[in-house]
């Protein structure tokens, strides 16, 4: 097994990133969970070592390019948040995946909430209670994503 | 649970701690978020990443392109032969319609007083496909595969052939993301067609709203918007939306009148990029400041439609049903040398300078009716007398304005 995955990491986060810019119809694309957070959430948990800031940096940069966001938005909410993760990752890694979605969940409240707060000041808010839906299906998926991306860890 | 790996060094053991490496990522963003809204070099790294980020965009993209492929690579040979019937027949409905063009436009120069006919305002166009990647599932934007390699340019207007998609916001060397009109953060400068009343359609994320009407607004289900050619982005006449509800009580704004945009906004594949003759009177004014006018101060206010305050003595007179002109000789004499100059050298001037001052001696008759039935609401009723006043401005000649006066003095 390999100590720090860093080629799976990159593989998934790629996978992810397609997955948050490839297109869906209507409602689908509302509940669509942030796939590239709740990876790069997994790898600040069970490998804080391998990405880290750098990973939760790099991926929030991505995000703005894709998003066509104000470049640093979506960086400045994933460091925080991969922050956290890492700080706190042996007391999260402990806990059972549900009681992990909660936590996931509080994760993804504070990262929509950077975002929110920074396209208020950039001066595009967007106040539809619409973006927040992504918290919760992202918190539901979490146990089958972690599924997955454990499955990518063991087969390596 | 367990996890797959796991590092049981202390994180602190190398390199600077999480927190001290948080602090430098924050500001780094921070840094980058301030640079990116002030502009400046930050665009230049921005269009290298966006040219960066086109190849993912396109794998991302490649399983629908694959499949529309396919779909129209396995056509039988009937479809083929309905859909070519269909487009023969459309083209030759077409081609009637513009039968008449030339001899309108030979017919509308001369009505303009210019020798020959003008050129269409619309230089050239590209077409550019939509690629099929969802950018910001809150925002209303859409991928073209087109950059700067092309020569596109950043607020480029950018239509499909029913009507007005959007304007270019980051150019990238191959791609070009594009705000939609619907967009919630985007406006477009538009006219209304059968009044000529002009105001501003803001995009509501399904459709458009015309917020900025005053209440007593002439407005119906079905009228045509068009874009008025303010703003330095659309050129004027480029077809925006049809006004789907009016509600005049309601009592948020943008509840008030919506209309449904022209363009197949979700279903649009291919769509145009549109360059135009920047010195054509029907030219998007390249600077706001194009739509001030320098010729007299005076005769400005009756015509500046988002203030009423200065123009509400002007439209006492009209509800006098006595023309302006007779109240304001200084006004309209000063103000018809600059219409001469403003129709030799078009381009915005025309449309906004020279004309406004003689718009109101044209319009009385018909208006002054109209605005006579609510003189009380005084703070009202300024825009739409002004209004129109302005918008026929635009679509009447600029040279016509001094041939006027005869009958105006019969009056």
């Amino acid at each position: 097994m390999n100590r720090e995955p860093r080629v799976w990491m990159i593989f998934s986060g790629f996978i992810a990133l397609f997955l948050s810019v490839l297109p869906l119809p209507g409602w689908l694309d509302v509940v669509r969970p942030a796939f590239l957070v709740l990876a790069v959430l997994y790898f600040s948990i069970t490998a804080p070592r391998a990405g880290g800031l750098a990973l939760g940096f790099l991926a929030g940069l991505a995000l703005d390019v894709f998003q066509d966001a104000v470049l640093g938005q979506h960086a400045l909410a994933l460091s925080l948040v991969t922050y956290i993760m890492v700080r706190e990752h042996q007391k999260i890694r402990s806990k059972p995946a549900f009681q992990q979605s909660l936590i996931v969940f509080f994760a993804l409240l504070a990262y929509e909430f950077v975002v929110f707060a920074i396209d208020g000041w950039t001066g595009h808010p967007i106040t539809t209670w619409l973006r927040w839906v992504h918290t919760f299906t992202g918190a539901l998926i979490w146990p089958i994503a972690i599924a997955l991306l454990e499955r990518g860890h063991s087969a390596r | 649970m367990a996890f797959g790996v796991s590092a049981n060094r202390s994180l602190a053991s190398r390199g600077p701690s999480a927190g001290f490496r948080f602090t430098l990522y924050a500001i780094v963003c921070v840094t980058l978020m301030f640079l990116d809204q002030r502009g400046g070099w930050l665009t230049q790294v921005r269009y290298v990443l966006q040219g960066a980020a086109y190849p993912v965009q396109l794998a991302v993209s490649s399983p629908s392109a694959a499949w529309r492929w396919v779909s129209e690579a396995v056509q039988t040979r009937d479809a083929l032969r309905a859909e070519n019937a269909q487009l023969r027949l459309r083209q030759r409905d077409l081609e009637v319609r513009t039968l008449r063009y030339e001899a309108l436009a030979r017919e509308n120069a001369q009505l303009r007083g210019l020798r020959e006919a003008l050129p269409p305002v619309a230089e050239k166009w590209l077409v550019a496909e939509v690629v099929n990647v969802e950018p910001n599932s809150l925002r209303q934007s859409v991928l073209l595969n087109r950059g700067t390699r092309n020569g596109v340019f950043s607020a480029q207007a950018v239509l499909d052939d029913a009507g007005l998609i959007g304007q270019t916001t980051h150019v990238g060397p191959w791609s070009a993301e594009v705000i939609l009109i619907t967009d919630q953060e985007h406006s477009v400068p538009v006219q209304i067609e059968r009044t000529g009343l002009r105001t501003i359609a803001v995009g509501t994320g399904i459709g458009l709203a015309l917020p900025y009407l005053p209440a007593n607004a002439d407005v119906k289900t079905g009228d045509l918007l068009i874009t008025s050619g303010l703003g330095g982005v659309f050129p004027e006449g480029y077809p925006v939306g049809r006004v789907a509800e009016v509600h005049p009580q309601a009592l948020a704004a943008l509840d008030r009148v919506r209309a449904t945009t022209l363009a197949r906004m979700d279903r649009a594949r291919e769509v145009m990029l549109v360059w135009f003759r920047e010195t054509h009177p029907a030219a998007p004014g390249k600077t706001s400041g194009a739509d001030l006018v320098k010729g007299d101060p005076k005769a400005l206010p009756q015509v500046a439609p988002p203030k009423p305050k200065p123009a509400a003595p002007a439209v006492a007179d009209v509800g006098s049903a006595s023309p302006p002109a007779a109240t304001k000789p200084g006004a309209t004499a000063s103000a018809t040398p600059p219409t001469k100059p403003a129709a030799t050298k078009p381009a915005a001037t025309a449309q906004s300078s020279g004309t406004k001052p003689a718009a109101p001696r044209e319009t009385p008759p018909a208006r002054a009716t109209e605005s006579a039935p609510a003189p009380t609401r005084t703070t009202e009723t300024p825009p739409p007398a002004a209004a129109p006043a302005a918008g026929e401005a635009t679509t009447e000649p600029a040279v016509a304005a001094p041939s006027q006066p005869p009958p105006e003095r019969e009056q």
